[in-house]
């Protein structure tokens, strides 16, 4: 192999699991080590620069670096990334006065966002201290979108949603909230320099079965129940609720009924079990709140008697493999079951819509009715139009709104700048080394054994009788250090000079994970075979140096590398060496 | 200060027959300086045991003084150890051995402790034909006494303080050759891929094996001059052979060209496959072996490789006749085996 390039940034990047894995490449191992000294401000800070919104990521975000963390790949369970950034957001002081203060001279370009999701907030956030005039349009009265409207408040008190959107808003924002943008046509008539479009996905999609029809009064589409309930149109539902679907809506709307007068609610899907899109913590939370999850049962009718929805008739199926994987649902043969239902709540997705963008605009739109954009600069056909958010390319989630709107945010200001989009802003790197003396590190190199901490929660008499009261306590100071404590510290990178190296074999001996080996040099794949331990995860790079005085190279497959600092401590000639990586995204403004 | 060995293991470690990994033959962090080649002697012993499947309870290390003497701790944590005193690890096994002939023994000592104060030592384990592998991690100084020239410091190696050696170093292999020792082995500590098998075929070897493992003190001999530094070594090696241990139950799977290999089967039928790499030298004849040392010191080359094997070789047990059992499996009945037999005995002497 030819050797590492560390001069990369994304080499050591891709190291840290976990910010690697974050859409908004939050430095993870960072702020978890100021958690840890209890450094609660500056760790919402580093939280808030990179992903905008930590005391409400830090309660549903879809956390793709926990399945990604090391630590999972050693031991049984990843930190809990996501819940110790809601430690850094419960237990902060003082953190407005650490944000941009305005008001901030004025740069004479005016922008229009339209929507108040993450994405839009996200875009604001980044431009408003360049000076920008913003206009923010929302068809609701608050900002926030879905976070407000689709995820209840037993997950995401309206406290922490109303504080981070808050801290936007009070930048400058000029909100035009209650407003319905009905035509793309009129917004670009108003002369603004650019227009961000972030109105999300916002089309919950219906079940034509027969029936649909007459049983309409008690059949209702997710997300638009979810958004009456959280604006108190509906207080109530039947005690007997289906549910229909199986990804994350379906898990708020069945535990979303338990709370409103559904003592036995059901959740029934179509396929396997196993093929759930909803998150696993999500799923089992349902599943503690005595909500049964019925698999491989797709509806048939809804049956309707005397106009009366009486409940749904399923078939009963079962998956089939064909040889490439593909699934297939066949009829195991069973006869159809019938369930009761005071209510039907459809749950199977959402989809995008711009029926107010008009087609004549320069604004071209693709699959699915999706708009065309460039996947790096979120700029439109119409040059002055950009995306981000689920309004992009289709629904995803908070964090990657928000790593959108950083995205797009550099655009607009290019844009507007005269500049060119594609130039893109490197991200900030350093190296800074780590040791301070003989077995003494400036990280806690100690690798302790703790399993992962479970998150207490609050008693069910109160939760599932009152929707606002949240189900998730955190965790306090204690837990939060001890969680903590779990990460490997994953930026913390070895790096190896070679011309130092003396070839003793010293960190080979030590490495308890047996990462590190010399050999021949060879083809990727043959080495990958002769390593000291089996390097068998193609995802983790392997780490090869310039050939050594005896002609062989060193070898590290990062793979399941503690970060202990050992190999550097038994090093003579500190040929390796700890040092801390920090990258981090450039926003269109600094921010820290 | 954080200085502990994490308990994380690679989850994709293989395992012996026995069902252990690698990391079941391991011992303490170790405390010698870094870089000590020690170190990787124990790494290699660690490798070595766990690929022949030795269970750890059925093997004793025994060591004397000095850095060396303190690896016994940083490898086989489960298995039996003594650390005795200065030059004293030989009678120690002896009498060990002896005791118990059932168990594996691991002599492990510095070239202070083995050519200073234990010469004597050294030579009558070596006449006994005690069956133990005898390490000796040899870095040409005391390095625990802070590198003071030992015995092996060569004539004219320079010291880390700029002295130069003024006397004619021992030469433990050419000394065991004389002696008449069995097995007769050196290597290097920067050498896993021969000192492994080495130390394999050294422990499957039914009487005295000495392996001369030359290992830099990093801290104190690693200097400009010294004949035991890791460039010195790397430049002046030259390797008798390449061999690999194959134990009986396993299929010999290496080819070498015709001429240059040689075979040879142990009591416990694994078999050392040795491809020459040094002609004119019969690794089963001694005086080739000899002849071999004294004509690559001449070239200033440090021969390592197995230079000599005795296949025939008797241990001590084989040679006084002792029981076959060791001592603490004896029953009331085996010790004391009653008026009649005493009779017996009494009576040869008449
Ligand atoms: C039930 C449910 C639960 C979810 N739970 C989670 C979770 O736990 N974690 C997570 O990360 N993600 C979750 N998501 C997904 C997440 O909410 C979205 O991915 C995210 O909010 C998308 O952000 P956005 O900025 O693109 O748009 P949105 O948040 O969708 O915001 C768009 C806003 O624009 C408004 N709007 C749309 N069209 C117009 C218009 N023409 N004029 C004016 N206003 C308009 C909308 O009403 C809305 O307020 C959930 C989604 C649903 C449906
Ligand atoms: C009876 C006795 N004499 C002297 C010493 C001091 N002493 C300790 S270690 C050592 C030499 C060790 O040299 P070596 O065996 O080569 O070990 P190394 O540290 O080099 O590995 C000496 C002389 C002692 N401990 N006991
Ligand atoms: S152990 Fe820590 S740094 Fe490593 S991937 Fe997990 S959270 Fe990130
Ligand atoms: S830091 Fe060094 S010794 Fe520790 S696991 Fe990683 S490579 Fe091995
Ligand atoms: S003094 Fe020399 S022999 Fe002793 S531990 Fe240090 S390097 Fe090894
Ligand atoms: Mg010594």
């Amino acid at each position: 192999m030819e050797p590492t390039n560390i001069r990369d940034p994304e080499y050591f990047h891709k190291v840290v699991d976990c910010q690697y894995a974050c859409p908004a490449h939050t430095p993870v191992p960072e702020y978890i080590r100021l958690i840890a000294a209890e450094r609660y401000t500056e760790a919402y800070m580093i939280n808030w620069e990179s992903n905008v919104f930590p005391g409400i990521l830090g309660r549903t975000c879809d956390r793709p670096c926990e399945p990604a963390c090391r630590r999972g790949r050693v031991e049984e369970e990843p930190v809990a990334i996501c819940r110790l950034k809601r430690v850094a957001a419960d237990h902060k002081g003082d953190v407005r006065s650490l944000m941009p203060q305005g008001p901030f001279p004025p740069n004479g370009k005016k922008i229009a966002l339209i929507g108040g999701g993450p994405a839009s907030l996200t875009v604001a956030r980044d431009l408003a201290p360049l000076g920008y005039e913003i206009h923010l349009y929302d068809e609701w009265h608050k900002g926030g979108g879905m976070m407000r409207t689709q995820i209840p408040a037993f997950r995401l008190p309206e406290e922490v949603l109303d504080e981070e959107v808050g801290y936007i808003i009070d930048l400058g924002i000029h909100t035009h909230f209650n407003q319905y943008v009905a035509s793309m046509r009129e917004i670009l008539e108003k002369g603004y320099d650019a227009v961000f479009v972030g109105t999300g996905a916002p089309k919950g999609r219906d079940l034509q079965l027969p029936g649909r029809e007459e049983g309409a009064k008690n059949i209702h589409i997710g997300i638009e129940f979810l958004a009456n309930v959280a604006f108190e149109h509906t207080d109530k539902i039947g005690r007997k609720v289906i549910v229909l679907g199986g990804g994350n809506t379906a898990m708020d709307c069945c535990r979303t009924s338990r709370r409103l007068g559904g003592d036995d609610v059901k959740v029934i899907v179509r396929s396997p079990f196993k093929d759930m899109k909803a998150s696993p913590w999500e799923i089992e939370d349902a599943q503690e709140e005595g909500i049964p999850i019925l698999n491989n049962m797709p509806p048939k009718e809804f049956v309707v008697e005397n106009g009366r929805l009486k409940g749904v008739l399923f078939e009963h199926v079962k998956a089939e493999y064909d040889e490439n994987g593909r699934r297939r649902l066949v009829s195991t043969g069973e006869p159809d079951t019938f369930v009761e239902a005071d209510d039907v709540i459809i749950a199977i997705g959402q989809d995008n819509a711009f029926p107010w963008i008009e087609r004549d605009l320069g604004i071209e739109f693709g699959k699915w009715d999706l708009p065309a954009l460039d996947k790096v600069t979120f700029q439109s056909t119409l040059p002055k139009v950009f995306f981000g958010g689920d309004a992009a390319f289709g629904p995803e989630n908070i964090i990657t709104a928000a790593a959108h709107g950083h995205q797009a945010a550099i655009s607009i200001d290019r844009y507007c700048q005269g500049g060119d989009v594609h130039d893109r802003p490197a991200p900030m790197t350093n190296l800074i080394h780590q040791k301070m003396g003989i077995h003494e590190w400036m990280y806690d190199s100690y690798v302790v054994t703790d399993q992962r901490y479970k998150v207490p929660h609050e008693s069910k008499v109160l939760t599932l009788t009152n929707r606002k009261v949240e189900v998730e306590l955190g965790f306090d100071r204690g837990v939060g250090f001890q969680e903590a404590q779990r990460c490997l510290n994953c930026d913390v990178q070895t790096v190896f000079t070679d011309s130092k190296c003396i070839e003793c074999d010293a960190c080979v001996d030590i490495c308890p994970t047996s990462c590190i080996t010399f050999t021949e040099n060879g083809e990727e794949e043959d080495l990958r075979a002769r390593l000291n331990a089996p390097a068998s995860n193609t995802s983790q790079d392997l780490y090869v140096s310039e050939p050594l005085p005896t002609k062989r190279v060193m070898v590290k497959d990062e793979d399941v590398c503690l970060h202990c600092g050992l190999c550097a401590e038994r090093c003579p000639t500190a040929a390796w060496d700890m040092q801390k990586y920090l990258y981090n995204v450039t926003k269109a403004c600094k921010i820290l | 200060m954080t200085y502990i060995k994490p308990k994380f293991r690679h989850p994709g470690l293989p395992k012996n027959t026995l069902g252990y990994s690698r990391a079941d033959y391991e011992g303490a962090i170790s405390t010698l300086c870094a870089g000590c080649g020690h170190d990787s002697i124990s790494g290699s012993i660690v490798q070595a045991c766990y690929e022949m499947s030795i269970e750890p309870h059925r093997l004793a290390k025994v060591s004397g003084i000095g850095c060396s003497s303190k690896t016994p701790t940083y490898f086989l944590e489960n298995s039996h150890g003594f650390n005795s005193v200065h030059g004293r690890m030989p009678s120690v096994t002896t009498g060990a051995n002896m005791a118990n002939r059932d168990l594996i023994y691991l002599g492990v000592s510095g070239d202070g402790d083995s050519a200073s104060i234990g010469m004597g030592q050294f030579c009558h384990v070596i006449r006994r034909n005690i069956n133990m592998t005898y390490i000796v991690m040899n870095n040409g100084c005391y390095g625990l006494t802070k590198g003071q020239d030992s015995a092996t410091t060569d004539f004219g190696s320079v010291s880390k303080g700029g002295s130069k050696g003024l006397y004619q170093s021992i030469d433990l292999i050419g000394l065991a050759l004389e002696l008449g020792a069995t097995f007769v082995a050196r290597s290097f500590s920067g050498d896993k891929t021969q000192l492994i098998p080495l130390i394999k075929a050294a422990m499957s070897h039914p009487g005295f094996a000495l392996l001369d493992v030359l290992s830099p003190c990093v801290t104190f001999n690693n200097n400009v001059g010294s004949t035991k530094s890791y460039d010195y070594v790397r430049d002046h090696i030259e390797a008798t052979s390449v061999l690999d241990f194959v134990p009986e139950e396993e299929e010999i799977t290496v080819s070498y060209p015709e001429g240059g290999s040689a075979s040879v089967t142990l009591h416990d039928g694994s078999q050392l496959l040795l491809h020459k790499l040094s002609p004119h030298w019969d690794p089963t004849d001694r005086h080739s072996a000899v002849n071999r040392l004294q004509q690559a010191k001449k070239q200033g080359e440090i021969l390592t490789g197995l230079l000599y094997i005795d296949p025939q070789s008797q241990d001590l047990h084989d040679i006084m006749g002792t029981y076959s059992k060791p001592l603490n499996s004896l029953q009331e009945e085996d010790l004391c085996p009653g008026s009649a037999t005493l009779e017996k005995i009494n009576a040869s002497f008449r």
